[in-house]
């Protein structure tokens, strides 16, 4: 099946390039794919999840040091006639998406305790398929919703590298 | 609310209004005292793993104040994920330990979807209106 690459984006280990995630995938996911509006907001929310946990993830095989810069946080976005695909990528040191301890239920008064844990769950539940790769060098969360293309023509690949910062592009071209 | 992204054209100070335009989606927190003995802190913005430190300050803050009855009024966020859930949770728990409570104003469906999905309907009172939360 035909799979292009539409969007590369490396950004920082940094909080705060989380939201120039959000507001690229949701822009490329709305703009390109017959998708409606609430599951644009899904896939928003899956990507910040997982793009939480990859600089997380990121910060704990490299921590903080002047000579060990931390590894930038890479995004790919893949279209097929029937899906779109997000792939976030880390170099952290993994894990087992299914050793994820699960917080106790609701009507356990210990669940106050849990202020985490609810990412990849989250995940799982707003895309129509989340996997978790491993790889040699860190974790692949890879994030599909079907639906086919918006009419129009193809418009090519986006590169966007924010993690150099002396080249930003401009979000304004294309809508 | 789209961020602004337009970045000087001096090469200077590019980079700067470049991160700038993203930090511009900054996190509003208003404290509204006027509906005792209930504390409204109104939020508006994107909560997450960047902002919700900022939300997490401003809860420790007021019950450090001894404000017990807080309404947190999400009307005004149009992101929230779960780090934002987790502060959310974090000043429930809080509370709770000063036999407070923290309830929420939230209509819009994409953030109580968030809370749905979570299965935290069951854990936070959510109300339509901050007039309905401080009434209840």
């Amino acid at each position: 099946m035909q799979r292009n690459l539409v969007l590369e984006l490396d950004i920082p280990s940094s909080a705060e390039y989380i939201a120039i995630v959000r507001l690229v995938v949701a822009s490329v996911a709305g703009a390109r794919r017959a998708l409606a509006d609430e599951r644009v907001d899904d896939l928003k929310l899956a990507v910040s999840e997982a793009c939480t946990n990859a600089i997380e993830a990121n910060h704990s095989a490299s921590p903080t040091s002047p000579t060990s810069p931390t590894s930038p946080v890479h995004v790919e976005v893949w279209e097929s006639p029937d899906r779109l695909e997000v792939c976030i990528e880390d170099s952290g040191p993994g894990f087992d998406p299914d050793k994820v301890a699960s917080p106790p239920p609701f009507t356990d008064p210990e669940r106050l305790n849990f202020e985490r844990g609810l990412g990849i769950p989250l995940i799982r539940t707003l895309v129509d398929n989340a996997a978790f790769v491993r790889k040699r060098n860190g974790t692949l969360v890879r994030m599909t919703v079907f639906g086919g293309p918006v009419d129009g023509d193809d418009t090519g690949t986006i590169y966007m590298d924010v993690s150099r910062l002396s080249d930003p592009p401009s979000l304004d071209s294309g809508g | 609310m789209a961020a602004s992204v337009i970045g000087s054209t001096h090469q200077d100070t590019h980079q700067e209004s470049w991160r700038k335009g993203f930090r511009s989606m900054d996190l509003g927190l208003e404290v509204d005292e006027s509906r005792q003995p209930y504390t409204v802190l109104a939020v508006a913005g994107e909560v997450d793993v960047y902002t919700a430190p900022r939300l997490r300050e401003k809860l420790v803050e007021l019950v450090s104040q001894g404000k017990h009855q807080i309404v947190v009024d999400l009307e005004g966020v149009d992101f929230l994920d779960s780090t934002g859930l987790g502060v959310l949770v974090g000043g429930l728990k809080r509370l709770r330990s000063h036999d407070g409570d923290l309830s929420l104003v939230c209509t819009r469906e994409r953030i109580l979807k968030v809370f749905e999905i979570t299965g935290l309907t069951k854990v936070f009172s959510i109300f339509g209106s901050v007039d309905e939360a401080v009434s209840a």
